[in-house]
């Protein structure tokens, strides 16, 4: 019998069941979100759903004690890994007072916790990736040991700020890691009208920096790519864009009906490559998951899931007048 | 006390600060090798080597952004902007991600950068060498704008910007750099951001004005001094957010009350502080307020009879205050 892909990149079983179980938490939570959503208890929900394997394995290859992520909207299985908790992304959901991410200020999906290096992000697309940059730019000068990781939509790699980011980082070799989660829409609007190259890893080449395109429906792929990227920014080789190629299976958010520019059947093509069912698959055959376990799993995560919603459904808003708070330093 | 021009003052305290605190760093477009091409960054790439004086890519939004990164993480980075015409770019970085940080984190993150750039006319810069942009700044809660007159508060303010823990745009008069000079002391002080400060005390009347109009406004006061018009004027130093009591103050100590500023007139800085007069101030005032700035036009032109029309002069400013005496 051959060895095992997990296996070859140096992933234990253990590692693997953890990685299936925050993707599996990553998709629970969000399809509880659009729940709320639809029920009026939560005015908005952006989706991570069929980007999870991309996420997960991505962070899963970081360093989650010391690098630092800057995510974008979608990222919800990004900043699990990174240690934020479901009941603080239900927070979050809801807009409670004790949202680690802003306090109830900001729409769900603007992550940010100092505590666990997540840079709090905005809505303006793609300025992230120069705060990135920033980050790897203070790593080289402290000659610190971590990465930044930063990730984005393909529609948001037409943004200057990705060009002058990366750029930046090519120039001064900087230790951060670009991903591009390319879900194929930029709200309605496909690839072809969005990207001019035949793919977004193309644009490293212009950065000077490795350009890689991997299946992002294939968490072991994207971790392997995203090791290797790691290896390189902390030997002093600089950056790596890598290209992660998903499929977004939610309309852009709740507010958006995707039936108006793609046809169905393309949707219900895609489910059959979702990477919860395809990396499950993996693993029962690799011996490791059983449909028992994934049961206990599936029963384990229903119970975070309730709980974390009915907590945050039962916390307090923040008083009004504390939108009157830290606009700049308080002493 | 050494006598400085307003770029050496501007130029001590970087590298002053930059002795203090091995996070402070700067970066932007020439300000390594060459030294800035105003050489404000003069001798620092020589002290302080390549990593900590940046030569960055010809790219605004990432010498903004780039720095924003750094400033959260834990760094004092200090942006140049070559012009302050060129930080359009930068915009975004700093109204939608510098500005909105503290706020939108409910107070987990900051973004301690200083974002210097030198502003204003009067050196054949045309259109875009030329430019106030004070303005477009001034309405973005979370940000502090910096505007000194003199080469002693550049130095104690640029001191202070630095070591605020949230972003400071930083405009220096370029005319100003090699014009004004004055007595700088050599120790370490710092100036408060966000006070304004009485440049001449008087009784007659009250200019209230920042940046290189306060040099223009000195000399006016002098000028009128001879014929019995005793001026006071108030440096608002921070022009965003404004020090609302010293204003009020000042429009009150006179009840005659000019602005002036050599922005465009319509939206500028000034507007806001005759808001902020008219408040407070209905029964104290003995004349309209007046306000002296340039044309709506978008930009200074470069034929020196066209830029001299625009820019603002002590002629300019000695007129508007005489006739505001005589009012």
């Amino acid at each position: 019998m051959s060895t095992l892909r997990h296996t070859d990149l140096g992933l234990s079983d253990q590692q693997v069941l953890e990685m299936f179980k925050t993707m599996f938490l990553a998709r629970k939570l969000d399809e509880r979100m659009w729940l709320l959503n639809r029920s009026g208890k939560i005015p908005f929900v952006i989706s991570c759903q069929g980007q999870e394997a991309a996420q997960i394995g991505a962070a899963f290859a970081l360093h989650r004690d010391k690098d630092y992520a800057a995510p974008y909207y979608r990222d919800m299985g990004v900043v699990l890994a990174f240690g934020m908790t479901a009941k603080e992304l239900m927070l979050s959901a809801f807009a409670k007072a004790e949202d680690p991410n802003s306090g109830g200020r900001q729409m769900p999906g603007h992550f940010g916790q100092k505590k666990n290096r997540i840079l709090s992000g905005s809505s303006p697309v793609t300025t992230q990736v120069p705060h990135a940059v920033g980050v790897a730019l203070a790593a080289k000068m402290e000659k610190k040991d971590f990465v930044s990781f930063v990730t984005l939509g393909e529609g948001s790699s037409n943004q200057g700020d990705f060009h002058e980011g990366l750029n930046f980082a090519g120039v001064h070799k900087l230790p951060v890691i670009t991903m591009v989660e390319n879900n194929k829409y930029a709200i309605s609007v496909p690839y072809e009208r969005q990207v001019a190259s035949k793919n977004v890893a193309d644009r490293a080449q212009g950065y000077g920096m490795p350009g890689i395109t991997v299946d992002g429906n294939d968490p072991l792929a994207v971790y392997k790519a995203v090791k290797e990227a790691r290896n390189r920014a902390v030997a002093g080789e600089g950056p790596s864009l890598i290209e992660a190629i998903t499929y977004r299976l939610t309309a852009h958010s709740s507010d958006d009906d995707d039936r108006t520019y793609r046809e169905k059947g393309e949707v219900e093509e895609a489910r059959k490559n979702d990477s919860i069912i395809t990396f499950s698959t993996y693993l029962k055959e690799a011996g490791i998951l059983t449909d028992e376990k994934e049961q206990e799993m599936n029963e384990e995560i229903k119970k975070i899931v309730n709980e974390a919603t009915d907590f945050a459904e039962n916390a307090a808003y923040a008083e009004p007048e504390q939108a009157l708070k830290y606009v700049y330093e308080e002493q | 006390m050494p006598i400085m021009s307003y770029i050496q003052a501007i130029t001590t305290a970087l590298r002053e600060e930059m002795r203090r605190d091995g996070n402070v760093f700067v970066l932007g477009e020439d300000v390594g090798k060459k030294g800035g091409v105003f050489r404000a960054t003069d001798g620092l790439y020589e002290e302080f080597g390549e990593e900590r004086v940046l030569d960055t890519p010809l790219a605004e939004s990432a010498i903004a952004g780039v720095g924003i990164g750094a400033a959260m993480y834990g760094m004092r980075p200090v942006a140049e902007m070559q012009f302050a015409d060129f930080i359009m770019p930068a915009v975004n970085q700093i109204i939608s991600e510098a500005a909105k940080m503290r706020y939108r984190s409910n107070n987990d993150w900051s973004a301690p950068i200083t974002i210097r750039a030198p502003y204003g006319g009067g050196v054949h810069g045309a259109l875009y060498h030329s430019q106030s942009v004070e303005a477009i700044f001034a309405n973005q809660p979370g940000l502090k704008i910096v505007m000194p007159s003199t080469p002693y508060d550049a130095k104690g303010l640029l001191k202070a910007a630095i070591r605020d823990n949230d972003p400071v745009l930083f405009f220096e008069h370029k005319r100003a750099y090699r014009l004004l000079k004055g007595d700088v002391p050599s120790e370490d002080y710092v100036l408060p951001i966000g006070k304004s400060d009485v440049k001449r005390e008087g009784e007659d009347i009250t200019v209230i004005t920042y940046g290189l109009c306060v040099h223009f406004a000195l000399q006016a006061a002098e000028k009128l001094a001879e014929d019995g018009i005793d001026a006071h004027i108030l440096d608002l130093r921070t022009v965003y957010p404004l020090d609302q009591e010293s204003i009020i103050e000042a429009a009150r100590k006179t009840g005659k009350v000019l602005l002036i500023t050599e922005d465009n007139k319509e939206g500028s800085i000034i507007g806001e502080v005759a808001a902020i007069i008219a408040e407070h101030c209905l029964f104290d005032l003995d004349a309209p307020i007046q306000r002296l700035a340039g044309p709506d036009v978008p930009s200074m032109p470069y034929a020196p009879p066209m830029e001299k029309f625009f820019m603002m002069n002590p002629d300019k400013v000695e007129k508007a205050m005489r006739d505001l005496a005589e009012y």
